[in-house]
């Protein structure tokens, strides 16, 4: 199902217009509410749920974390630097409720200046490696880490 | 000019009567409407059975007195002070409007019903005040703050059905100024001219509330006392609970928080708040 929007908390502010990837959010002719104009193109890829300053957008949650359509709210508080995700059964029961951060330093500010950053050398640019790696995956203690240096085998519906 | 009742000249032409009858005939558009179109949309129904819905949610009852002071807080933040508006321009253009145009409505009552003839300046000016209020708060939303203009990159002339309110609203106060700018000017023609669109502007403001937003001044109180009633209640309409990043038991039951936060997460500012939506 494709992202519906709650028209009475919706306040027409354009931010769900502005982030949509598909540009599909667009501004009503009738209430100057937002709505998305093409559901079949929606990827319901959550932006504009989570940018939507009144929480004014629903979306289903994904088949693989959601089954049997669960209701998937989810806040993003960038005040707070977290988003809250709340997924509740269809019976009522409450599912699942998750809090992750999404900022760790405030926004606009530690921007990394890469124009102060030694260009690469030729070996760097040759290597598979990106930017930064293995330092910031910390995976500075030899190799790239595989299921296979780890010992394990890929089995079918877990979780790595 | 502005101290002088601009109703008072027009008696000569047309009677207080009439000019009465005309004023309680919009009255009666505008509260018939907003009914049709509460049973048509079944609005009414559907705010009522999402409360319903709502009470399985509950974590809290709330008392009469929590429910007034919501309602006060409806009062005084999200209608007096269009409180729910993220964007501060667009709060400050809808507080010049909706001031306005209630100075406006008050004053039109009064100079046609409690003072037919002379008024007193105050009551004049307000009626002044009130079309020029609006004139500065919607042009300024017309021309700068929609949407569609500023971020959809709509062409700044084109005309939809959701323009109907901001149009006639514009042109009733517009036209109205500019009726008794030319009244006291002894200007007959333009005088005639300007009050013939202000009637025409107003009967579509107030004849039009089946096809416009009119009616979102009785609606958005009522949604608004809802929200803060599920948020009070712990209903929260499904959404996830308010976290106190500070709290012990919150860090416990979220690692994630204190080991990339910290065990007292600092303020992070407004985020894509801090922009304006205009990125095409």
């Amino acid at each position: 199902m494709p992202t519906f929007v709650y028209m009475t908390r919706c306040d027409g502010c354009g931010h769900c217009v502005d982030i949509c990837p598909s540009d599909i959010m667009h501004i009503d002719t009738t209430y100057r509410r937002a709505y998305n104009i093409e559901p079949n193109m929606c990827w319901e890829c959550y932006s504009c749920v989570k940018a939507c300053p009144q929480n004014a957008i629903d979306v289903r949650g994904y088949a693989d974390f959601a089954p049997l359509g669960h209701s998937v709210r989810a806040v993003r508080d960038e005040e707070k630097g977290v988003i809250a995700w709340r997924i509740k059964f269809r019976n009522g029961k409450k599912d699942l409720s998750l809090l992750a951060p999404i900022t760790t330093k405030p926004w606009g500010k530690y921007i990394p200046q890469l124009r102060d950053v030694p260009a690469p050398t030729q070996e760097q640019r040759d290597s598979q490696y990106l930017y930064n790696e293995p330092k910031y995956i910390r995976m500075d203690d030899g190799g790239i880490h595989t299921l296979e240096t780890n010992g394990l085998k890929i089995v079918e519906g877990v979780q790595y | 000019m502005f101290a002088s009742n601009p109703f008072a000249a027009l008696t000569e032409t047309i009677s207080a009567e009439m000019i009465q009858g005309y004023v309680i005939l919009m009255a009666i558009l505008v509260v018939g409407m907003t009914i049709y179109d509460m049973i048509h949309k079944k609005s009414a129904k559907y705010f009522f059975a999402k409360a319903k819905q709502a009470e399985a949610n509950r974590v809290r009852e709330l008392g009469a007195g929590d429910k007034i002071g919501i309602a006060v807080k409806v009062a005084t933040v999200d209608v007096a002070t269009a409180g729910e508006f993220c964007n501060p321009m667009r709060r400050i253009s809808h507080m010049l409007m909706m001031w306005g145009f209630i100075l406006f409505i008050v004053s039109t009552v009064a100079l046609t019903f409690a003072y037919t003839g002379e008024a007193p300046a105050i009551v004049a000016q307000l009626w002044h005040l009130g079309a020029i209020m609006v004139m500065v708060g919607g042009y300024w939303f017309w021309f700068f703050i929609r949407v569609d203009v500023s971020a959809e990159a709509v062409s700044l002339f084109r005309i939809v059905q959701a323009d109907l309110f901001i149009l006639s609203l514009l042109g009733t106060t517009t036209f109205g100024l500019l009726w008794s700018i030319m009244q006291s000017k002894g200007d007959a023609m333009w005088t005639t001219i300007f009050l013939a669109l202000f009637i025409i502007s107003a009967t579509f403001l107030f004849g039009g509330v089946l096809w416009s937003k009119f009616a979102h001044m009785f609606f958005k109180p009522a949604a608004a006392f809802n929200k803060r009633v599920i948020k009070a209640d712990g209903s929260r309409e499904n959404l996830p609970e308010d976290f106190d990043l500070t709290s012990s038991e919150i860090q416990k039951r979220y690692p994630d928080i204190p080991e990339y936060m910290g065990t007292n997460p600092s303020y992070m500012g407004l985020g894509i708040k801090r922009e304006k939506p205009k990125h095409y």
